[in-house]
C-alpha cells in the first residue's frame, strides 16, 4: 500500500506542478515509513519541503498555500501528531471556505491505527476527533487500489481531506495487488462492497476489513452469509451504501478500531435505526475497541482491539436474535 | 571507526550560518519624553505630501469608522462585540502603507487601518458587524474576519498565532510560484505566548521566508499586562531566538511605523529572511466594548489620550511642517465622514441572510450537498 500511495503522489507531482508535499523526514529520508521516498530527487527541495518539528506550523503552512492555489500534501509522522495541528485544521482549514469562500485544497495524511505494538503515542486512530468538524472529509483505504485512487482524488479534491493510512497494511503481502496501468480515482464519499452476502452486514473500514472478510469466511462455513461494506470514506459518510445492505440483511454489525464511546459506530448506528428501523430483525451492534488508551504490551494491545472471534462471537449472536 | 571517523569529518553538511548576534534596531524606537514635551512625529522621511495626506485620511477613517460601530452597537445595530483599536490606529495604517499592492497582509482584532490600506471599504466592515447579507462572509463571520485574496488581505480567526504559520505558507506558496511578495502579520503582546506563533515564525526564520511580524505591544491582553505575559521587556527581544532581526517601533508615530516597516520589507525582500517588529503603543479602550477597565491604573489613559495620541501627533506634525492647514485637514476628515455616512447606509440596508443560507458552503457544493436541516421520521 505504501507503494500505491507513493504512486498516486508522484503521478499528481508529475500533472500538476501546484502540487507539493510538507512534512517532517519527508525530504532525503522519503518519510518516517518511505511513502515520499524519492520524491526530492525528482521533484526537488521546493516540492518536497523538510520542516522543523511543528505541526501546527506544517498545518498552518499548508493552509497559506492553498489559498494561494497550491495543492499541499501534508505529512503527519503520525497520525497521533495531529493533535499539535488540531487548532489549525479544525478552526482554520475545516472553516475557511465556509466563512468567505477561501478554499483550501489540501491533503493532511499519515500513518493511524493500532496492533504493530507501537504503544499510546503511535497508534491512534483519530477519526472521531474530527467527524464533529464540519468541513473536513475524511477517507481511510483498505487496499492498494483504494489507496492509490484515493490519494489521488484527494489531492485533486477542492476542499481539507484527511487521509488516514492504517500503518498495519503499508507492507501487508496480502495486499498486494497489480494496479492498473492507467490514471484512476476512488470517489470521496463512495462505500465498497467488500463481499455481497444476504444474512449479516458488516460495516467498517481501514484494517479491519480484512478482519471483518476473515469473519465472514469462517461464518460461510456455518452457513452464514456476511456482507462486508467497506466505508472508504467515513466523512460525507455513504450512507445510501450503509442502508441498502442494511435493508438487505436486516442485521447490522458494526466494526472499527478507534474506542467504542463517540467513536463512528454510534453515528453510523444512529443512521440505521433512524432510517431503516423497519428493516431491522435485530439490534445494531458494535464491536470496537475498548475504552482505554492503546497499551503497549502485546497481551494489552490485543485485549484492547476487536480480534475477529470477537467478530465472529458478535455476528453469531446477531444472526440467531 | 577511524575510518568512521575519517569519513564523518570529510563529510560535506549543510553550509552554517555565522552565529546570530542579539541586535536590536532601536532607531525607531519611542524616545523618553520629558515634562511638557509635545510629541510630534519623525523628520526625514521620504513620503511626500500627499502620502502624507494619504495616512491621515487612513487614519481618521479608521477613528471614525469605529466610533460609527460604537454608535451602531449602542443602537442595538450590532450583532456581536466591538473591539476597538482607538490609540493604536498609527501602527497598522503606518506598517501597512509600506507594503505594495500584491503584498500580503493578516491582521489582527486592533489592526482596522491596515485593511482599509489594502483596499477594503468601510461599507464591508459595516455589514461585517451587523452580520448583514452584503458582507463579505454573507453573515457567517464576524468583523474583520474574512479575506481578499485579490488584495492581498487574510482576516484572522479569534485564535491568536495561527495567522503567523498560515502566512508562512502563503510565502512559501509565492515562493513556489516566482511571485515577489512580502507578508506582514500582526500579532499582540498576547497573541505572542502562542505556541502557533513560535511555529510559524520558526519556520519562516528556518525559510528565510520574506515574513515581516508586527508585534503590537499595547501593554494588554484583555485584562492581563505584559509583565504577566512574558519575561522579555521588549517582544522585539525574542526575535534572537528566531535568529531573525528584532526592531523596535514608536508605535504612536505613524511615520516611524512607516519608516521601520519599509526598512523591514526592503532587508526581507531582499531575501534575508524574517523580521520581528514590536510597536510600543497603548489600549485605550478595554477588550471590547463591554470591558469597564477595572484593572487600569487611574490616569494611565487619561495620560496617552492626552499627551500620546497618534492623529494628534501626527496633526501636529503636518501644521508644524506645512504640509497642510487645519482647513486642509478638515476637508480630508469632511470628505471620510461622508464616506462613512454612504457606506454605512449602504450596510444598514442590506437585509439580513436567508436562514437556509447558513447550509451553505462547508464544502464545495456542487461536489457535497449542502447541510440542510434533515426531516425526522419522513417517508
Amino acid at each position: 500500500m505504501v507503494e500505491a500511495i507513493r504512486q498516486g503522489i508522484w503521478e499528481e507531482m508529475e500533472v500538476d506542478p501546484t502540487v507539493f508535499v510538507i512534512g517532517e523526514d519527508v525530504g532525503a529520508y522519503g518519510g518516517a515509513f518511505k511513502v515520499t521516498d524519492g520524491l526530492i530527487d525528482h521533484f526537488g527541495k521546493e516540492r518536497v519541503i523538510d520542516t522543523p518539528i511543528s505541526e501546527a506550523a506544517i498545518v498552518g503552512a499548508a493552509c497559506g498555500a492553498g489559498l494561494m492555489g497550491m495543492k499541499p500534501i501534508a505529512e503527519f509522522q503520525f497520525i497521533d501528531f495531529i493533535s499539535c495541528g488540531f487548532d489549525l485544521l479544525t478552526n482554520y482549514a475545516a472553516k475557511c471556505r465556509y466563512r468567505w469562500g477561501g478554499n483550501i485544497p489540501a491533503v493532511f495524511r499519515g500513518p493511524c491505527g493500532s496492533g504493530v505494538r507501537a504503544g499510546p503515542f503511535h497508534s491512534l486512530n483519530a477519526e472521531s476527533f474530527f467527524l464533529n468538524t464540519a468541513g473536513l472529509k475524511i477517507v481511510e483505504p483498505s487496499t492498494a487500489y483504494d489507496a492509490k485512487g484515493l490519494i489521488k482524488a484527494a489531492i485533486r479534491d477542492p476542499d481539507p481531506v484527511l487521509y488516514f493510512e492504517h500503518k498495519k497494511l503499508y507492507r501487508l503481502p496480502r495486499l498486494r495487488e497489480e494496479l492498473p496501468e492507467d490514471d484512476y480515482t476512488v470517489a470521496i464519499g463512495k462505500a465498497r462492497i467488500a463481499r455481497e452476502g444476504r444474512d449479516v452486514s458488516i460495516i467498517t473500514f481501514g484494517a479491519q476489513v480484512l478482519n471483518a472478510l476473515d469473519a465472514a469466511e469462517e461464518l460461510e462455513k456455518e452457513g452464514l452469509d456476511v456482507e462486508v461494506i467497506d466505508l472508504r470514506t467515513l466523512a460525507p459518510l455513504d450512507k445510501e451504501a450503509i442502508l441498502a445492505s442494511v435493508k438487505k440483511t436486516s442485521r447490522a454489525l458494526i466494526l472499527h478500531e478507534a474506542s467504542l464511546t463517540g467513536g463512528i459506530g454510534g453515528e453510523i448506528s444512529a443512521i440505521i435505526s433512524q432510517e431503516a428501523f423497519e428493516w431491522l430483525d435485530a439490534p445494531v451492534v458494535r464491536v470496537a475497541s475498548i475504552d482505554t488508551p492503546v497499551p503497549y504490551s502485546p497481551p494489552f494491545e490485543d485485549y484492547y482491539l476487536p480480534q475477529v472471534k470477537d467478530v465472529l462471537d458478535a455476528a453469531r449472536k446477531l444472526a440467531a436474535y | 571507526m577511524a575510518e568512521n571517523q575519517k569519513q564523518n569529518g570529510n563529510r560535506k553538511g549543510p553550509r552554517r550560518r555565522p552565529a546570530f548576534q542579539l541586535r536590536i534596531n532601536t532607531k525607531y524606537a519611542p524616545r523618553k519624553v520629558a515634562d511638557g514635551q509635545v510629541l510630534s512625529c519623525i523628520t526625514g522621511s521620504s513620503l511626500t505630501d500627499k502620502q502624507l495626506l494619504e495616512l491621515y485620511r487612513f487614519l481618521k477613517l479608521t477613528r471614525l469608522v469605529e466610533e460609527r460601530i460604537v454608535n451602531l452597537y449602542r443602537q442595538t445595530k450590532v450583532v456581536g462585540g466591538v473591539f476597538r483599536s482607538l490609540g493604536q490606529e498609527a501602527t497598522a495604517v503606518g506598517s501597512a502603507y509600506a507594503l505594495r499592492p500584491d503584498d500580503f497582509i493578516t491582521p489582527i482584532i486592533r489592526d482596522l487601518g491596515s485593511v482599509f490600506v489594502k483596499g477594503i471599504r468601510p461599507r464591508d466592515i459595516f455589514a461585517q458587524y451587523m452580520a448583514k447579507a452584503w458582507g463579505p462572509s454573507g453573515g457567517k463571520d464576524l468583523n474583520v474576519h474574512f479575506g481578499d485574496m485579490q488584495n492581498g488581505f487574510i482576516g484572522p480567526i479569534s485564535h491568536l498565532g495561527d495567522m503567523i504559520p498560515v502566512m508562512t505558507g502563503i510565502l512559501l506558496a509565492a515562493r513556489m510560484q516566482k511571485k515577489d511578495i512580502v507578508g506582514l502579520a500582526y500579532i499582540g503582546d498576547g497573541g505572542a505566548s502562542t505556541g502557533a506563533f513560535f511555529e510559524g515564525v520558526n519556520f519562516a526564520a528556518v525559510q528565510r521566508l520574506p515574513l515581516i511580524v508586527i508585534a503590537e505591544h499595547n501593554q494588554y491582553a484583555y485584562s492581563t499586562p505584559t509583565n504577566m505575559q512574558t519575561a522579555v521587556r521588549n517582544l522585539a527581544e525574542k526575535a534572537a531566538g528566531f535568529g531573525i532581526s528584532g526592531y523596535i517601533v514608536d508605535g504612536n508615530d505613524v511615520i516611524a511605523c512607516y519608516e521601520v516597516t519599509k526598512q523591514a520589507i526592503d532587508y526581507a525582500r531582499s531575501g534575508r529572511g524574517a523580521v520581528l517588529i514590536e510597536a510600543k503603543t497603548y489600549r485605550r479602550k478595554g477588550h471590547a466594548e463591554h470591558d469597564d477597565q477595572r484593572y487600569v491604573p487611574d490616569g494611565e489613559i487619561e495620560w496617552w489620550e492626552k499627551h500620546n495620541d497618534p492623529i494628534d501627533r501626527f496633526e501636529r506634525f503636518l501644521l508644524a511642517h506645512n504640509v497642510a492647514t487645519k482647513e486642509k485637514l478638515e476637508e480630508i476628515t469632511g470628505g471620510v465622514i461622508r464616506e462613512i455616512d454612504e457606506d454605512c447606509e449602504w450596510a444598514e440596508s442590506s437585509p439580513l441572510p436567508e436562514a437556509e443560507g447558513a447550509a451553505y458552503g462547508v464544502f464545495d457544493n456542487s461536489i457535497v450537498a449542502p447541510a440542510f436541516r434533515p426531516k425526522i421520521l419522513e417517508n
